[in-house]
Order: structure tokens, then sequence, then C-alpha cells
């Protein structure tokens, strides 16, 4: 690690500590951004590493949500009682009670999105191309339609997770859940960060170049497909797990497996920020949230007509997002050796 | 088993048929992806939407008074131009491209018209009176409604003079020329860009006919538009492109489906157990294929 990356580094992490004290009125806002930026660098991992569009990463994020909130409310209480009573409360968590289920809960929404990726992933990520992007948009819906119809985690009217317990200060709540989602963050990046300097995510992106060559090169695909989707799997599930916690009401179609809005987000957030990089999805986010945050209140009502607009007009004029424009414009600074001579041909060429 | 289809077998018959009638639709709907599939490479996420527009002019129809029924010639006209429309701002910029970008787009699109329609005609679920009456059979233990087989009758109309349509007419001998070479029917004249806006725009048309359609028999609302979507490619992949029979048995054989889900697993699972047998398809797809990789290895 050069000099300019620890300084980089540690003023991005210094900045992210002192956040929500320097702004106690975002905390939510810097949450739910950090959830995204994890969201998106996760969904990179297979779409602009490994090249399988995936629409499906949201099943991980709305399975990670159900399991962390109902684990957290078996681990003490009957599931089915608290269901049915709906908004009200009857139980009551502990401070102790509550941290451990969280805690429980989150190990729970890893491991449990991991081992379904990996259990279904020999089959799914056999598809190729379009079938795969379409398989995996009819796993997101059809979990949702099928989550929708379980009773006893409330079915269509929806599960009220735990709300947050009483520990004397109003800011806990809402620092609490920064915190726990900036270190989700942290520890994505750092994963994410050590998994691009190894020999796996150039695997992958021989995958994502010609899967037929890399094959018959030796290299075994599929169990880097797999080992790739059980990656983002993890992280997604983590972040479905916070991000119910963070938004203490828990719908089938509308919050959990919401493929109409956070499946499509992510896909979005690491097109507009440049797939296949690492600070790509990191960038989209920030400026998909800011955007989203700043302007959706002008458009109250329409923000879906604007969403549908974005995302055309981010696909057909922009598709390679903020980084491969950078790259573009500036290659020496993205390590490519670039031919003075060259570049000269090219522009009289132009 | 306790289920009610296994003890009454009239309601067993009932199933089919009502299946069989719903499933003519949805190879319509499955006709119109197969054909701008073939010739431009897109899979387009908004055709439900389209499907769901169209349902909605024949709503508008009937609440003016006029009788649902004329939407099947009104909306296809209309929904022809909103075709070309949509084919002259986005799609011909992605006709060529990455096929997920094709994907993306029209979701995008899809999106856009899903919000918009419930904007423009509400959130209620809907549906046009058409006053059409039922049919009974079997001693009145099973009953059809009219607006079914109407319905029916009218898509397989209409498939029929398309098909008649693209072997006879110029036009469609373009468009097939297009989907067999494009390259090569550019050489020789075709004007490559009509050809896949006219593709567009008879896939928008037919998604009007069948919206109609479905607005006279079921119901309609904005967000229903996805589920038809997943149909239609379901049924695409299923019978192969350009496989006109293959398209008909498999649109039905999905209707059949969904009404012996609907009566054994409930109401609730419809929408989910056509999703998830869209998954179960793909991945039988993918065995059989690798199976064959193997065998040529």
């Amino acid at each position: 690690m050069n000099k300019n990356n620890l300084i980089l580094y540690s003023g991005i992490l210094i900045f992210g500590l002192a956040a929500p004290f320097l702004f106690p009125a975002f905390k939510v806002q810097l949450s739910i951004l950090c959830v995204l930026i994890v969201l998106a660098t996760t969904w990179n991992i297979q779409g602009g590493e490994m090249g399988y569009n995936s629409f499906g990463n949201i099943l991980f994020y709305g399975l990670g949500m159900y399991l962390c909130a109902s684990v957290q409310v078996g681990m003490f209480f009957p599931l089915a009682e608290w269901t049915e009573s709906g908004g009200e409360k009857t139980f009551v968590h502990t401070p102790t009670q509550f941290f451990q289920g969280m805690a429980a809960g989150l190990l729970v929404a890893a491991i449990v999105p991991t081992i379904v990726a990996g259990l279904i992933g020999y089959s799914i990520l056999g598809l190729r191309g379009h079938y795969f992007a379409i398989c995996t948009l009819g796993l997101g819906v059809a979990a949702g339609e099928i989550s929708g119809g379980i009773e006893i985690i409330g079915a269509g009217q929806g599960f009220t997770t735990p709300p947050f317990p009483d520990v004397g200060s109003l800011e806990a709540r809402g620092e609490f859940f920064y915190f726990l989602s900036f270190f989700t963050l942290i520890l994505t990046f750092i994963a994410v960060r050590s998994i691009y300097s190894t020999r796996f995510k150039l695997i992958l992106n021989a995958i994502r170049d010609n899967e037929d060559k890399a094959e018959a090169m030796g290299i075994e695909t599929m169990k880097y497909k797999i080992i790739g989707w059980m990656i983002s799997a993890f992280f997604c599930g983590l972040a479905g797990g916070i991000m119910g916690g963070l938004v203490g009401y828990i719908d089938s179609t509308d919050v959990a497996f919401d493929g109409r809005e956070m499946g499509v987000f992510m896909v979005l957030m690491a097109i507009l920020g440049g797939k296949g990089t690492l600070w790509g999805p990191i960038i989209g986010a920030t400026i998909f949230h800011i955007f989203k945050e700043g302007f959706w209140t002008f458009f109250l009502g329409w923000q879906y007509v604007a969403l549908g607009v974005l995302i055309v007009v981010i696909v057909i004029y922009f598709p390679e997002g903020i980084m491969g424009w950078l790259r573009e414009k500036y290659p020496e600074r993205f390590g490519e050796v670039v031919d003075e001579k060259d570049r000269k041909a090219q522009v009289e060429l132009k | 088993m306790d289920f009610l289809v296994f003890q009454y077998p009239m309601i067993t018959v009932q199933a089919c048929l009502d299946g069989i009638l719903l499933g003519v639709l949805f190879a319509l709907i499955a006709y119109g992806m197969a054909l701008q599939w073939g010739v431009m490479n897109i899979i387009n996420i908004a055709q439900g939407d389209l499907v769901i527009l169209g349902g909605y002019i024949a709503y508008f129809m009937y609440l003016y008074g006029i009788h649902p029924a004329w939407g099947v010639i009104v909306a296809p006209v209309i929904m022809y131009f909103v075709g070309i429309a949509i084919y002259k701002l986005v799609i011909n910029k992605v006709v060529d491209r990455d096929l997920f970008i094709s994907i993306l787009a029209t979701f995008g699109i899809s999106i856009l018209f899903m919000q918009l329609m419930n904007f423009a005609f509400g959130a209620d679920v809907v549906l046009a009176n058409s006053g059409y009456g039922t049919t009974m059979l079997f001693d009145s233990n099973v009953v059809l409604p009219n607006s079914k087989i109407f319905s029916a009758f009218i898509s397989i109309l209409f498939a029929a003079c398309l098909v008649i349509y693209m072997k006879k007419s110029k036009l469609g001998r373009a468009i097939r020329a297009t989907a067999q070479n494009a390259r090569a029917a550019k050489i020789l004249g075709v004007d490559t860009e009509k050809v896949y806006a006219a593709t567009f725009g008879i896939n928008a048309a037919l998604c009007g006919v069948a919206g109609a359609l479905i607005s006279i028999t079921f119901t309609i609302h904005p967000y229903m538009g996805l589920p038809y979507t997943i149909r239609s490619f379901m049924i695409v992949i299923v019978a192969g492109l350009g496989n006109l029979p293959g398209v008909a048995m498999s649109g039905m054989g999905l209707g059949v489906f969904e009404e012996f889900a609907d009566y054994i697993l409930g109401t609730e699972f419809r929408i989910g157990s056509v999703f998830l047998l869209l998954v179960l398809i793909l991945v039988y797809r993918r065995f059989k294929l690798s199976r064959k990789r193997e065998y040529l290895k």
C-alpha cells in the first residue's frame, strides 16, 4: 500500500467514524448509503467481474432480512404469536436480548444465503447470458410471491422487526445501526479488495471474457463461479439483515424481495459507477443515493417514472459508467501504458 | 390426496378448459415476443406492460359506452404507433448492443409504463364487462364464460392473419429475411431499420389485441405486467423460436398448469408458481444442454 492510498483510506475511515456526530440528522441516510454501497460492490463481483448479470441478488438480501428478524424474535418469543399480533407490542426485548438476538440473527442472515447460493449455484450458474438474467429475475420475484403466502413470517400483512430497546439515549438507535452498517461496509471493502488482488479475480475476468476458453485452459470455471456467487450472497444477506432492523418493518414484495426497487438499484449503481472496477460501484452508489434523496422529494409520486427514465438514459448513453469514462480520458492513471505516438495518431484520425 | 380437483372430475374438466382458453391468449403474446426475439434479438421486459396498456384502451372504450369488444380493433392500431414510438426513442439505440443492455433498457421502460399507467388509470383492479353471458356444459357442471371463448377465437383469428401476412406480403418476407440474416438482407436492399420498427410495432399491436381480450375476460391492474412477460418468455424458450405449433401447445400447457396450481396450491401462490416454473424450466434446459455437450466431448 503506497502513501497516497494510506492517506485516502485513513481519511475515509476518519470521516466515516465522525460522520454520525458531524451530521446527526442524516444518520439513517448514511446507514442506507453504506448498505447500498455493500449491495453495489457485491453485485459487481458477478455482474462486473464475472460477466453474469444477475437480477437475483435481491433473493439473498430478502432472505437475510427475514432470517435476521425471525431469529431475533424466535430466540426469545414464539414467532407465530409475534407475527399474529402485528404491530402490537405484546413482547418486549430487553437490551441484552435485543443485541444477542441481533448478533445471532446477522450470523444466520449471512450464512444461510451463502449456503443457498452454493446449493442453487450449480444449476443456475450453468445458464448463460440472458437466460441467466431472466432466470435470476424470476427467482427474485418467485421468492417475493412465495414469502408473501407464508403465514409464520407475516404473509401479506408484513412482519414488524423488534423495536430498538430503551438504553437511555435517543440517539443510540441511529448510531447503533450506522456503525453496524459502516463496519459491514469496511468488512466488505477489505474482503473485495483482497479478492481483487489475487488470482481469483483474474479467473473471474477470464470467465467474463471467454468462458469456454477459460475452461479449455484448465480452470474449473463452475467452482469459481459458485464461490463468487457465494461471496456476494454472504454480504447481501448481511446487508439485508441490517436493513430489516433499520427499516423496522418487513413486507414481502415492497421491502424484502423488492426487485422493482432495490434489485434494480444495485445493478444501476454498479453500472452508473462503472462495472468491473473496485471504486466504480462505491462512487455510483454515492451519487445515486444523493440524487435519489435530493430529487425524490421533488418528484413526489413520480419517483418511479424518474427511475424508469434514469435507467433508460444511463443504459443507453452511459453504459461504461463514470470509471469507464475516466479510464478513457486518463488511461495513465489506471496503469495503462499509452504510446504517445499512438494517441496522436488517434487524435489525427478523429 | 383430499384436493377438490381429484375428488370431483368435473373440476378437472373445468380447469383444463379454462386453462386452454387462457393459454391461447398467452400464446398470442408469446408469438409477438418470439417475433421480435427472432428478428431483433431483443428480449422485451416491457411486453407485459404493453399488454396491460392495450387492456386499458379497451377499458376506456367501455367506460365511454362503447362495447369493449371493439377494443380488439382499436387497441392494436393505437399500440402499433406506441410500439413504433418506443422503437424510435429507445430500442433502435440498443438493438445491436449487448443483450443485457437491452434487457435493462426495456426493464426501465417497463417501470416507466407501470407507473404512468398507475397515475393515469389508478391502482384499482378493473375489468370491462362484455355482457356475453356464460355457457353451461355437462349438466351445468362446467361453466364457461362466453367472453373466454370469444377471446380464444379472436386470438386464433389474429394469429392466423399474421401468419398469412408474414408468408404472403412484401413486408412479411422482408421481416423473415432479416430474421435469417440481417446483414445479407441489408445487402439485398431490405431497409432493416424499417423492418425492425415494423416488427416492434406488430409486436405491440399483438400485445394490444391480447390486452383488450384480457380486459374483457379477466382483470387488469397497472402492476400485472411482469407475469405476462415471464409467461411469454417461458413459452418461447419451451417452444423454440419460429416454432408456431410449439408456441400454441406450450401456451395451452402453461394455461392448464396455472389453473391446476390455482386449485391445488391456492390463489396466493399462482404468480409465484409461474415464476418458479420458469426457474425449473431453465434449470432443466441447462442440464439437458450440458449433457449434450458432454456427449459431444
